[in-house]
């Protein structure tokens, strides 16, 4: 029993590391290390490069463009994208829609999508949420009629991440309300976002920034052939696709990152002060909190194993999601306590790229930590809330 | 023993409570806080009017004669309505220092229009380095014939932007962390010297950096002995704790009552939420976290208003219990009301953002339970 990495593990690691420290692109590093925000072509440009590379796609099956890694190899790329500080693949697309088209599309549909999800040339977003339909999914009410060779789409999708970037759209949409459970008159539909009729309105988060959206469907005309798999069908494929989400919400790699450049910042002197964690309070709490994510890792790490030896993520996969998010969320709450009263300033004029990070208030991105805090609150929402998780883990692990 | 409020403390908490709820609606308030200035001058002269900014003031200095309990009465108001005047900055702050310290000159020039709103004010009380030590004060005051020059700098000063008059602790003895050698001087906003980097804050409050560089004052511009600033320094942060505490309370039990009112009222599975065991049982700890906080609050407010010698250790308890048991509360009435709580159009995430703000103010949980512990 041992996590060591295999001779040609490591070189494996060195080849992923010595690539994101020559391709990462500087301008782009130099906004997620100082708390900008993202553009759009950014993201699309960074993820044309991971194309280039072959790695934009690292669990899909080699046949459509995968990476044909092991889960070790999956596992160091997830660190080194993490210790880079580069985004990952903007998971719509090719963490989630693309695992449906391949697993239940047809061949037309598969040769029509996956190749420009894999090139980032069309950017998807996820329309499963609808206002009445939160943690209760399958009460969703965004309707499908049939006419002919097209579907009649009606309805309002929200919480739609990033839907304001989005090309497309994937849908669970009602087609049939006369069936024994409700479950059974879901669709999985794929609908172009320029399709007249498609209206997409901000939603304005905690911390003053646009990330999610309503989105408006008003006798919108869907071809048939944007139907995955069934009529009726799109409850499994979802829930295929949910549980897909959840196994990438640990983010173990992205947490340790945090706390390396937490303690790297509160061991040395900030504004003159003696450094924080010279406070046994500060301390404590730290190591406390590593100590939480380091079990969190190990659990990760043998669902990795698990996994390796064919078996599927199943509802163990919620634990992780319970623990990632909380675990993040402590991280949160940890830089805000780090920074003090600099965390309080609200000042998002001061994180666009022309702003000379010397005359920000605040040292580095201090005023950034409250609004990151405040938006990781919708961590132990989104993804299946983590009330809904401790109800899958108590159905289906516990058995109660 | 007596829990029950005099007539006139009725009557304040019926003037502020009206106010709150016929004219100081969440849409008000945000119209309000997103302008330029962050907050209503208009409405702060009515504070005024309503006599609620002479309320902790003597009668002889043109008060009400008020104390902690009816600082606590009023501020759990404001707290429930997300007040964004700076009634804490200008009141509990500049006018604590000013009430304790000020000549009859003095009062008379900065204390009279403070009371009429007519001038606002703010009390630099932290420093870059200092975090929540407010003896750590590294900003000096150098003799200069008969003048003195500052040089520093202060951060998160409270309405510094609007602030027409800044009380500025200055070291003119001592080491940088030592009690004794700190002196306040009242300086105008303005004066030579003084570069003011105002901000609005992440609770739609407004702060600012405010730095001294050879900013000459005057003898007269001593607030109390020179040297024996901090005794009333930390007198009048004791107070703003309480207020802010106050204010928490205010907050949680509003969140409280709104997410009982959500979870009756939202549909999931065929049910309202509410009827889930495992989110009553939240509820009711989130209820007994808000009793407890009260409680708390009481015991601070009346060991404070009494003077007793447990005044000081009640302050740390109750703000220890806000950086605890409140910031629980925020966190659970957010994660009940699922994405809706963090979406900017919903008061909930602005509470939750000034008790974020409030579980820093003046020091967080660890540093008022080490504070606890060392007065026990």
């Amino acid at each position: 029993m041992n996590v060591n990495l295999s001779a040609e593990e490591l070189a494996f690691r060195d080849e992923v590391r010595k690539f994101f420290a020559e391709k990462y692109p500087a301008d782009i590093r130099y906004k997620t290390d100082n708390g900008i925000e993202l553009e759009r072509d950014d993201y699309i440009r960074w993820q044309k490069i991971l194309y280039q590379q072959g790695w934009a796609a690292i669990n899909w099956p080699v046949e459509y463009g995968g990476t044909g890694w092991t889960a070790v190899q999956k596992y160091i790329f997830a660190n080194e994208i993490a210790e880079a500080n580069a985004p990952d693949m903007v998971a719509f697309g090719v963490k989630m829609v693309a695992p449906i088209i391949y697993t239940f599309g047809d061949d037309e549909q598969k040769k029509r999508f996956l190749p420009d999800i894999l090139q980032s040339n069309v950017w998807w977003c996820q329309g499963y949420s609808e206002p009445g339909s939160g943690s209760d999914l399958a009460s969703l009410k965004m309707r499908a009629d049939r006419d002919g060779d097209h579907y009649i789409v009606n309805g309002t999708k929200t919480w739609t991440t990033l839907g304001h970037m989005a090309d497309w759209i994937f849908c669970l949409v009602r087609t049939s309300s006369d069936v024994a459970r409700r479950q059974e008159g879901i669709s999985f539909l794929l609908i172009d976002m320029s399709t007249p009729g498609v209206s997409v309105k901000p939603i304005i988060t905690i911390e003053g920034d646009r990330e999610v959206n309503e989105v408006h469907f008003e006798n919108v005309s869907v071809p048939v052939e944007n139907l995955i798999g069934e009529e009726g069908k799109g409850w499994t494929y979802g829930k295929v696709l949910l549980q897909h989400e959840r196994t990438n919400l640990a983010g173990t790699a992205r947490s340790k990152f945090r706390m390396r450049r937490l303690k790297a910042k509160t061991t040395q002197s900030v504004h003159g002060a003696e450094p924080l964690m010279k406070d046994r309070n500060f301390a404590r709490k730290f190591a406390a909190t590593e100590i939480e994510l380091k079990a969190l890792e190990y659990t990760d790490l043998r669902t990795l194993a698990a996994v390796a030896t064919g078996k599927a993520p199943g509802p163990e996969s919620s634990i992780l999601k319970i623990r990632g998010t909380e675990v993040a969320q402590a991280i949160d709450a940890l830089y805000v306590e780090a920074a003090g009263y600099y965390s309080l300033p609200f000042v998002p004029s001061q994180y666009a790229v022309d702003f000379p990070l010397q005359d920000r208030i605040g040292a580095g991105s201090e005023s950034r930590s409250s609004l990151r805090y405040f938006n990781n609150r919708k961590a132990s929402i989104y993804g299946g809330s983590n009330e809904i998780q401790r109800n899958i883990v108590s159905k289906h692990v516990l058995g109660l | 023993m007596d829990f029950s409020i005099s007539e006139e403390q009725a009557m304040l908490v019926d003037s502020v409570a009206k106010f709150i709820d016929n004219d100081y609606d969440f849409e008000t308030r945000q119209k309000i806080a997103a302008s330029d200035a962050g907050f209503s001058a208009d409405l702060w002269r009515t504070y005024a009017e309503l006599g609620w900014t002479a309320v902790p003031f003597s009668e002889e200095d043109g008060g009400l004669g008020g104390g902690p309990v009816e600082l606590m009465l009023m501020m759990e108001q404001f707290g429930r309505g997300l007040v964004v005047e700076p009634f804490l900055a200008n009141i509990v702050l500049a006018g604590g220092v000013m009430r304790r310290l000020a000549t009859a000159d003095q009062k008379k020039k900065w204390l009279d229009p403070l009371i009429a709103g007519e001038l606002h004010a703010a009390l630099a009380f932290a420093e870059p380095q200092g975090r929540f030590d407010i003896a750590n004060i590294a900003t000096t005051a150098r003799p200069d014939g008969q003048d003195y020059l500052l040089n520093g700098k202060k951060t998160l000063v409270l309405n510094g932007g609007a602030a027409e008059l800044l009380v500025i602790p200055a070291r003119t003895d001592g080491g940088q962390k030592d009690h004794s050698g700190i002196t306040l001087f009242a300086i105008r906003g303005d004066a030579p010297g003084v570069t003011r980097n105002s901000f609005k804050m992440v609770d739609g409050h407004q702060g600012a950096e405010v730095s001294l560089t050879d900013v000459r004052v005057d003898g007269a511009s001593i607030l109390g002995e020179v040297g024996q600033g901090y005794e009333t320094l930390h007198a009048v942060i004791g107070e703003a704790t309480l207020a802010v505490s106050a204010e928490a309370v205010g907050i949680i039990r509003a969140m409280q009552d709104k997410t009982v009112e959500y979870v009756k009222n939202r549909v999931q599975f065929g049910v309202p939420i509410g009827s889930f065991q495992a989110l009553q049982h939240r509820l009711v700890d989130t209820l007994m976290a808000c009793e407890q906080s009260y409680s708390l609050l009481l015991w601070a407010a009346m060991t404070n208003a009494a003077g007793s010698d447990e005044a000081e250790k009640a302050i740390s308890a109750i703000k220890y219990q806000i950086g605890t048991a409140a910031v629980h509360v925020a966190r659970e009435a957010v994660q009940l009301h699922g994405g809706m709580g963090v979406t900017w159009e919903l008061d909930i995430a602005h509470f939750f953002k000034r008790i974020t703000s409030i579980e820093l103010l003046f020091g967080n949980a660890d540093y008022h339970l080490d504070r606890y512990a060392g007065l026990s």
